[in-house]
Order: C-alpha cells, then structure tokens, then sequence
C-alpha cells in the first residue's frame, strides 16, 4: 500500500458574508499519483489548493503535506511542496538563472548544491540554453516551463499545479504534461493539479475528483466515474455530475474562461 | 542572511539594469538646483540670506532620497501585480525577512542617487561646511533613507494598484516634500505654513542634513536626530504590520 502524501480531512473554507467556498471535503493522494481536480469555475477547486499551499487558513478541518499539518508546521510542509500558481510568478527583469538562483536560496537550497540542480531541471525543461535571457523576452509557454521547473528546485515531494495550461497553445499544453507525466515516472513525485478541461483531466491524471459547489461530487478512475453515473465517458459523467447549466458565481479565481468555452474547447480538439 | 542578501541583490540587478531610471531620477534635481539655486539663488542674496544652493543642496538631496526610496518601495506592489509576491509568500521564510530584504535593497539604491546627487552639486559649486562632518552627514543619510524604504514598502503593501500609488504620491509623499524646510527657511514664514512644516518629519531630516552639510540647522541637532529615530521606528513598525497583513 502506497504512503498517504496529501490527505484533506473535513476542510471547510468559509470567506466573509458567510460563502462557503469548500464543505467538507476529505480526500487523499497517494505517493507517485497524478490526481485532477476538475470542476467548473467556482467550484472551489483554487481555494482547496491555496488551503493546501498554505496560501489560505481553512475554517476548519485538517490538511496534511507529506505528514505535515499546513497550519502548524507551515514551514516543513511548504518545502514538501513546489507549486505553479495560476498566474505568472517571476521576476521579469531577472535572467532565467537568477529567478531559479532566488528560489533555491529562499528553500535553502545549499549553495553546493544549487548550480547543478538548477541546470539539471533547466535541461529538462530545454531553457537551460536561455539561461541568462531576461523573462520578459520569453514567451507564455517557455515561462510555464520555467515556472515548473523552479518549483522542483528544492526536490520536492508534491508538484502543486493551479489551472497550468490557461492561455497556453496545444503544443506547448501537450509539452508541459509530457515534463509533469516524466518527473511523475522518473522521480516518483506526486501531482496534484486543477483544472476545467475534461481532456487535460482524463489523459493525465491517473485518479480525478469532480468538485462542484464546494463539494466532491465523485472521485476515482475514469472508468470508475463512468460506472458510479452510468454513463460512457468522461464528459457525459461529468454533465451528469454538475448539470449543465452555466455558472455565473463570481470565482475566486476569476480566470476569465466560463465553462461553456471550455467545453467548447474540448469538443473543437 | 541568505535570503536577505538575494532579495537585496535582486533589487541591485534590476537597479543597475534600469539605465533609464538612474538617469531619470537625475533629471529633477538638476532642474531644482539651475532653476532654483541660480533663479531664486540671485534674490536671496539680495536678501541678505546668503547663497541659496548651500542652504538648497541638503533639501535636494532629501527630495532624492525621499522619491527614490519610495519608487523602489512599490517594488512590493509590482510583484504584487505581476504575481512574483505569491513566489515569496508560499516561501519557507518568514515575511519580515522578505520586507526587509526588498526594503534594504531599495534603501541602498537610494543612498547611491543622494550620494551622486551630492557629487553633482559639488559641480554646481555646493561645498560641504566642514568636511569632517561628512561622515555623520551620510549617517544621517542613511537613517533617512531607511525610514522612506520602510514608509514606501508599507504604503506598496495598503494599495493594490498603481493608480492607488500615484494617489499617495500625490497627496502625500509630494506634500511631504514641499511642506519640509527643503526649499525655505523656516523663519519669518506664515504661521500656519511653519505649523505644517514643524509637524512633518522630513523637515527634521532635511534640517539635520543642512546642519551638518551647511551648518544652517533650524533646530537643534539632538532634536533632529530624536525625531529621525522615532520616524524610522515608527515606519519600520508601520511596514511590518501592513506586509504581514497582505493577503493572497
């Protein structure tokens, strides 16, 4: 039996005015596993993973990294985890080098140690060769790329991935799973991403929890959300899961795509 | 330590690859010190105060130090904006050493442009009273400094965008300025003028610095360097209890 890496136990997040974002939820992530968060906008899908990245305070419950309580022993557990946030997160007038060089140093990093890992997670993600470019000369994809390499810089046992791939064009969208699925394989590290496309959500994770209205709907295997809804694939358990009407529920995220163009999207592949 | 020296060094290289931004910050100074040090400079000799650039020089400064320490203090409001903050806030490293490395790297930007823009009044024929008194000049350069990084680190972290920031600036970091004792003497000026001007704390730095640059102080230094410490804590206080709350 695996070991538990991520475990959420009855985490209820409640902002002011009495919105109740997340409730209830438990779940568990096994070592190794790639798992999905997939739901629509306002789903509570980026408050759960800003609770797991210790970013927000859940109302109640417990969340535990790699056996680490996120709120009592926040340090250990963020450097269990390396995370891709949402938005973009580096420095743009700082070369490629430099914003991983920062990043090793606030994980304490040894200064042994740094050069050759950054190289070796830059060559994985082919911009060691852009090493001393300035991001803001990088495209959308490239930076994607670096941000996930960063995230890794302090091995890490978890790869928190937050709506990766929005904006992103297909190529570089089939590129960035094609590092995670290979840092999963090679170097055993959990995964743990959100996201809205069915398509991202069914070729990648090995488990999915379809999250709606806070709550878990279903969780398990493609095949196994299938058979708990009767239906024959994804997409239909989904809708069947989380109704098709459109959400108009301001989203904490606020991402700017609906779920009506992400289906759309899907369908167009 | 580590983590202070890199967020300092980070504020360094963009500093020295910014050439647009040192050049630029030189441009109002220079404006200040040929339009007023000659322009005004004829008039108040004729008023029997002497010459205007020494009693001028130490207020520029001030004026460089306050607007570039609070420009590089919205360094917290662009990785705010552009998402870089989320990177140092999920860091395993505790937020007031994040402040005070971005705020020490701002504060030592700072000291360099008052710095040149004392070497350039030195051109324009400003010449220190007492050389001797130069090193506690910079000290007191340096305090300051401090007290505008903390000052403009804490405002970066109440306002959530630009436009807010230009609002302070305005009605607040401007009037700081203008209010001190940085271009008129305090004496023989309108009550309520000097009451504005005797309740704002740059115009005790601004005073410390003529007195010990032009041995032209209003108040007595102790008084001066009581207040820069007070100020200085008081900002330093005020910065750690607004980044701590910044939420993500």
């Amino acid at each position: 039996m695996a070991q538990t890496v991520i475990s959420a136990k009855d985490v209820v997040k409640r902002f002011e005015g009495d919105i109740t974002a997340v409730d209830m939820i438990s779940f568990e992530v096994k070592k190794g596993e790639i798992f999905a968060f997939l739901g629509p906008n306002g789903a509570g899908k980026s408050t759960t993973i800003k609770m797991l990245t210790t970013m927000l305070r859940p109302t109640s419950g417990e969340l535990r990294l790699a056996g680490h309580d996120v709120t009592k022993e926040r340090d250990n557990a963020r450097k269990a985890f390396g995370i891709v946030f949402q938005d973009p997160s580096l420095d743009e007038e700082l070369s490629a080098y430099e914003n991983m060089e920062l990043h090793a140093t606030l994980y304490g990093v040894t200064k042994s140690k740094r050069r050759e890992r950054i190289r070796e997670l830059m060559e994985l993600v082919e911009l060691w060769g852009r090493k001393d470019s300035m991001i803001k000369t990088f495209s959308g994809g490239m930076r994607r790329r670096l941000e996930i390499a960063r995230g890794l810089v302090h091995e890490p046992r978890i790869l928190f991935l937050d709506e990766p791939t929005l904006g992103l064009d297909t190529q570089t969208r089939n590129l960035m799973w094609a590092y995670v699925k290979k840092l999963s394989k090679e170097k055993g590290m959990t995964i743990f991403f959100t996201t809205h496309y069915l398509d991202e959500a069914e070729d990648v994770a090995e488990r999915i929890a379809i999250i709606d209205h806070g709550k878990i709907a279903a969780r398990g295997t493609t095949k196994e959300l299938c058979k708990q809804t009767g239906t024959k694939t994804l997409e239909a358990a989904y809708l069947k899961l989380t109704g098709e009407s459109l959400r108009d529920e301001a989203s904490a995220s606020n991402d700017g795509l609906n779920f009506r163009t992400a289906l759309r999207n899907t369908k167009l592949r | 330590m580590d983590v202070i020296q890199i967020l300092w060094l980070r504020q360094m290289r963009r500093y020295v690859r910014s050439r647009s931004r040192i050049l630029g910050a030189f441009g109002q100074p220079i404006l200040m010190m040929i339009a007023l040090g000659y322009g005004i400079g004829a008039i108040y000799a004729k008023a029997g105060e002497g010459n205007y650039l020494q009693f001028l020089v130490p207020g520029i400064v001030a004026q460089t130090l306050l607007l570039s320490a609070v420009f590089w203090g919205i360094i917290i409001l662009q990785d705010k904006r552009f998402g870089f903050l989320a990177e140092l806030l999920v860091a395993p490293v505790r937020r007031i050493v994040i402040l005070f490395g971005s705020a020490l790297g701002g504060a030592t930007i700072s000291v360099i442009q008052g710095l040149l823009i004392l070497v350039l009044a030195f051109a324009f024929g400003f010449r220190p009273y007492d050389w001797a008194l130069v090193p506690a000049a910079l000290l007191v350069i340096i305090l300051m400094t401090l007290a505008f990084s903390f000052f403009g680190a804490g405002i970066a972290s109440i306002v959530e965008d630009f436009q807010g920031f230009q609002g302070i600036n305005n009605f607040l970091v401007m009037p700081m300025f203008f209010l001190s004792s940085a271009l008129y003497p305090l004496t023989d000026i309108p009550a309520v003028l000097k009451f504005l001007t005797v309740i704002n704390p740059v115009t005790y730095m601004v005073d410390a610095l003529r007195e010990l640059l032009s041995n032209q102080g209003y108040f007595s230094l102790e008084k001066d360097l009581l207040i820069i410490a007070v100020t200085l804590a008081v900002t330093v206080v005020f910065a750690v209890n607004r980044f701590n709350r910044i939420e993500m």
